[in-house]
């Protein structure tokens, strides 16, 4: 059972249905004990970083994310879900994130020339970095296959940890991990096939072959 | 870099597809949620859902509908009709919906727009604008471009962009229909007033019509249209091949 944690923030509807789509069973949920049972968590989220660290706070939701993070559990942060994982955001203020991935989430403007439009939003394609091994979150898709983006932060001070960027003018980071941890700043829920092969591969994280 | 789109447009009527479609190998031609499928198989880079039904049972029809089509289809929705109020903007993105695009909403009460945006984000508000030009001007039209509003159109967008408006759909009443392509003058003038996205509709007949849309215009994001695909004129998959041939970037 997969945890798709709801904290207030945004619309788990397409979520929900494209996780179910490919055969995986959700529950949508904001209770502790639940997490604490589920095999695998999903933070979802739009909109403003402080407010969104704030009511992940409120709720002690942060603590179970961190906990179960911590045991191995295998997380995936989409898009605002994805910056709550590094250490701080920096929209309206600095506010403190969850600390499992290193790194700072700032302007998509300070990476980009004059001239390109935020938010960063459309279909761009994914890039692997060079010398790494390809993560098994992408085992069944192809680099250079298109997901969907919406955003005008990025992740920042992370490049250890990137496993995916878009060329928008300059490399964004499209997706990160380090260990048991995924982050992924496009929307797969809304990125056709790929993005179903992309939620595919997480569901099976950590499952025995 | 983000590539072009090509946005095929529904409308919703009573639970069906109408304005006529077309297709060769679909039973249901006017199921919404077949139809969704059939494009979004074919690599339409969106969808748009247009509910032009009038009585509330149509839509609560309509809201089931896009429910299901959501549930079925994994790429960007934008939904658009009746939505008059923030109230309205809560019920479609419920059931699925990433964007919400205003019209005869916002002309009636423009502070729908500030409101939609400070609640879901810019990204979220997509404002349809139906112009037509009137003594020189482009003049923005109501109630599905029957009654002439006074308003230019460059400083209602204008207006619109600075309140959260995140993305224009610029819809030509002087083009729309005639199948001669896209409004290039007019969307030239709203190119040079905003800087966020803008979909050009109004005009597509052929492949040609885009490709002379997007090398004449750079900075239009998206193409759409309606007839020509859902009567199989144009094929999705051919006109994304043509165009990626010709130097577009696109999602194929």
């Amino acid at each position: 059972m997969i945890a798709i944690i709801d904290y207030g923030v945004g619309n788990l509807f397409s979520l929900k249905s494209s996780l179910a789509a490919i055969g995986a069973e959700t529950i949508v949920t904001g209770n502790p004990e639940t997490i604490r049972r589920a095999s695998k968590l999903i933070l979802p989220g739009v909109g403003a970083f402080g407010d969104a660290a704030m009511l992940l706070r409120q709720n002690g939701l942060d603590k179970s994310v961190i906990k179960e993070a911590g045991n191995g559990k295998p997380l995936l942060g989409i898009c605002l879900g994805m910056q709550l994982l590094f250490d701080y955001g920096t929209e309206y203020g600095q506010h403190a994130g969850l600390g499992l991935i290193p790194g700072s989430v700032r302007p998509v403007r300070e990476y980009i020339p004059n001239g390109y439009k935020i938010p960063h939003i459309g279909w761009n394609a994914l890039r692997f970095p060079t010398g790494k091994p390809v993560s098994p979150l992408f085992r069944h898709i192809r680099e250079g296959d298109f997901v969907y983006f919406v955003h005008s932060f990025c992740g920042a001070d992370c490049e250890e940890s990137i496993i995916a960027s878009a060329e928008y003018g300059g490399l964004l980071p499209a997706a990160v991990a380090r260990g048991n941890v995924y982050g992924v700043q496009f929307h797969p829920e809304k990125s056709g096939d790929v993005g179903l092969n992309i939620l595919r591969a997480f569901c099976e994280e950590g499952e025995t072959c | 870099m983000t590539t072009k789109r090509i946005i095929p447009c529904l409308d919703v009527k009573d639970g069906r597809v109408v304005k006529g479609v077309n297709f060769l190998g679909l039973a249901d031609v006017s199921s919404p949620v077949k139809l969704a499928k059939f494009y979004s198989g074919c690599g339409a880079d969106e969808l748009v859902f247009y509910d032009i039904t009038a009585s509330a049972e149509g839509r609560a029809l309509f809201t089931d509908i896009l429910k299901e089509v959501a549930s079925t289809i994994f790429i960007p929705l934008t939904v658009g009709g009746g939505i008059n109020t923030v109230k309205d903007f809560d019920r479609v993105l419920k059931c699925g919906a990433d964007k919400v695009s205003v019209n005869s909403g916002a002309l009636r009460d423009p502070s729908l727009i500030p409101a939609a945006a400070k609640k879901y984000g810019n990204q979220c508000v997509v404002l349809s604008v139906d112009a037509k030009r009137v003594d020189g001007q482009f003049r923005v039209f109501a109630k599905g471009g029957r009654i002439d509003t006074g308003l230019d159109a460059l400083e209602w967008i204008r207006s619109g962009v600075a309140n959260g408006a995140g993305e224009i759909v610029l819809n030509s009443i002087d083009t729309d229909g005639v199948k001669n392509g896209f409004d290039l003058e007019m969307l030239h003038a709203v190119c040079e007033v905003v800087d966020i996205p803008i979909i050009a509709s109004g005009g597509a007949g052929c492949a040609e019509h885009f490709k002379m849309l997007f090398h004449s215009l750079p900075k239009v994001d998206a193409g759409l249209a309606a007839s020509i695909f859902h009567f199989g004129e144009v094929s999705i998959p051919d006109l994304k091949h043509a165009l990626a041939a010709d130097g577009i970037h696109m999602r194929l």
